[in-house]
């Protein structure tokens, strides 16, 4: 290689002024790449989003609640998949956030080191793995024992339409399960950084271990358990193969026992047969973003914690 | 003794209950977790094995196989990561070495942020129209490598910035001191000495791109056929590069494809595979981080 010798220490000064300014651009080129990346990214999903919203009108799409993309009279209501998908999301949180804090607990502070050290690797090993797993288990195994719970409770029902396990509680439990990594690994490492001083000062006015935990050691590390719960959040509603067959395949106000569609399961299940450049595939990028739109507002609100957590210390 | 000594431990009854909730609470996601693994792996392992492994599903031969899937699987990895390695280093050593705290910065590392949080799904969407449609091309591996490349991209910049982090600045002066040129001092100490960090990053991009489905489905397709070799060894060349532009599903494509038709046993048997897969990941990325540590 020519270009090494003349950057060696005695090399020829100009050719290695000319390598230094070439490496700099290629650098500052590489870095810039990010910028680019998520600058082309937003636009391509506005130019792509936007033209449904013209053909069918947002009143329609936001509030309506008819989903009919291939009837003789397409109708274009999303405010269903809208509200699965917040809802979805919520009672995902709701379920898995509490049991992966309180096995961040577990992990940083009431287990013996050598437990914590062996179950720690298990949960990293869990965030690998890929969604198709937990959607096959999902569809496997939760599927017909909801079915079961679902003939239960709706014994005597006769208006309720079956969903054969495949419903909106279904598709929460996968996503609770599916958070759990994330919110146990970014949580244990907080409450791990928090201050010894204030364990130490706490139990030294008499608290017990117990009340220490959550009085003085949780709140230590609420930044980083807000970031965890916000990078859940992202995780949840982002998340798109994993629930596409125990969601179900209709359209309906998120109820536990319905059949329903996220955000993402209608992009996915209907993209493979939306014709190109008709209005229900247009419709699809629309929904995409309606989606992009709640994961920059989730980035907005990630990057203020933060700011916040940083500025603190 | 008496019931108010300080020497007597009052019992709280919030701290029963709340212990009690912490050990629910681990042994669930514990159980869960072992029962994930276990559970697939058993139910799996009983579909692999050499023809599974080493044959492509083909109804004349009559053999149900994964080996398609597998090839895919390895051109997307290695050509995502031939295009995202150098731009994400390249990224990182700018952040590092070259930048002045200041706006651009500032918004390198939030577009950076921003990627590794938009769900693979919009990557998917944006690398259907951009390099499927725009760029024109089409349901191909090559499509799928590049959106994959946008999703990699912030593990491998990360990563590397963190390994440059710890490399002391003691080495950057002692070299520019003797005269070395920076790019001189970054080729010959820095790189070498944060070789750990970007290799943790690259497997990890790996073990990304071995799970990603979502982002693959409409860039990259789901043909599971392999090229027919023939004699010519130049011909046979010419179509493992002429692969990189037809369509072609990874190992999760292929199990969300059998889970929809209901083949649940092929479906537990890629997953075991995929399964083995992080696993190993998970073990070379831990081998990484503890033997290349950067040299004391």
């Amino acid at each position: 290689m020519k270009s090494e010798t003349n950057a060696s220490v005695i090399g020829n000064r100009k050719n290695k002024a000319v390598v230094e300014t070439v490496a700099q651009i290629i650098f500052t080129i590489c870095a810039l790449f990010a910028i680019l990346a998520v600058i082309s990214i937003t636009l391509y999903m506005i130019a792509s989003g936007t033209p449904a919203i013209f053909q069918v009108g947002p009143k329609e799409i936001l509030f309506g609640t008819v989903w009919a993309p291939t009837a003789a009279e397409p109708r274009f209501g999303i405010l269903y998949v809208i509200l699965t998908s917040v809802i979805g999301t919520f009672m995902a949180i709701l379920l898995g956030v509490p049991v992966g804090i309180l096995t961040a607990v577990f992990l940083a502070e009431v287990a013996p080191k050598k437990l914590a050290m062996a179950v720690k690797p298990a949960v990293e090993l869990l965030a690998g793995i890929p969604s198709v797993v937990y959607g096959l288990l999902g569809i496997y195994l939760l599927g017909p024992a909801m079915y079961k719970l679902e003939k239960l409770v709706f014994a005597g029902s006769k208006t309720h339409q079956y969903t054969g396990g495949a419903n909106l509680l279904s598709a929460v439990i996968v996503l609770a399960v599916m958070i759990l990594p994330t919110v146990i690994n970014i949580s244990e490492t907080s409450i791990r950084a928090v201050q010894p001083g204030i364990k130490a000062a706490s139990l030294a006015l008499g608290a017990s271990h117990i009340q220490t935990i959550f009085r003085s050691i949780l709140p230590a590390a609420k930044s980083g358990i807000m970031t965890a719960v916000v990078l859940g959040v992202g995780r949840a509603i982002g998340e798109a193969m994993a629930i596409t067959l125990v969601s179900g395949s209709s359209v309906n106000p998120p109820l536990p026992f319905h059949s329903v569609r996220f955000l993402t399961t209608a992009i996915v299940s209907e993209m493979g047969y939306a014709a190109v450049g008709s209005t229900h595939r247009n419709m699809l990028f629309t929904i995409g973003l309606v989606l992009f739109a709640f994961i920059m507002l989730i980035n907005v609100v990630l990057s203020r914690i933060l700011k916040k957590g940083g500025a603190k210390r | 003794m008496r019931k108010d000594s300080i020497t007597v431990k009052r019992r709280r009854p919030m701290d029963t209950f709340l212990v009690a909730a912490i050990y629910i609470s681990a042994s669930l996601s514990v159980l869960l977790l072992l029962g994930i693994i276990g559970y697939v792996f058993i139910k799996g392992i009983r579909t692999v094995s050499l023809s599974f492994l080493t044959t492509v599903t083909s109804a004349l031969n009559q053999t149900v196989g994964i080996l398609g899937n597998i090839v895919n699987t390895l051109y997307i990895i290695v050509i995502t990561l031939l295009i995202a390695t150098p731009l994400g280093v390249g990224a990182a050593i700018y952040l590092n070495e070259y930048a002045k705290p200041g706006k651009l910065v500032g918004m390198i590392e939030f577009t950076t942020e921003t990627l590794s949080g938009i769900p693979s799904i919009i990557f998917g969407l944006f690398g259907m129209v951009f390099f499927g449609e725009t760029l024109g091309l089409g349901y191909s591996i090559l499509t799928g490598a590049l959106t994959l490349t946008l999703m990699v991209l912030p593990l491998i910049t990360r990563n590397t910035q963190e390994a440059l982090r710890t490399v002391p600045d003691s080495y950057r002066s002692g070299a520019l001191g003797m005269g070395a040129a920076k790019w001189y001092m970054i080729r010959t100490i820095l790189l070498p000495s944060s070789l750990s960090g970007i290799v943790t990053g690259v497997i990890l991009a790996i073990g990304r791109i071995v799970g990603e489905s979502a982002a693959l489905l409409f860039t990259a397709g789901s043909a599971y056929r392999l090229p027919k070799f023939t004699e010519s060894a130049a011909g046979n060349i010419g179509k493992m590069f002429r692969k990189i532009m037809d369509p072609g599903g990874t190992l999760t494509i292929e199990l969300y494809l059998r889970m929809q038709k209901g083949e649940y046993d092929v479906a537990f048997g890629v997953g075991c595979v995929l399964i083995v897969i992080v696993l190993g990941i998970n073990l070379l990325t831990k081998a990484a981080a503890n033997k290349l540590r950067p040299v004391k």
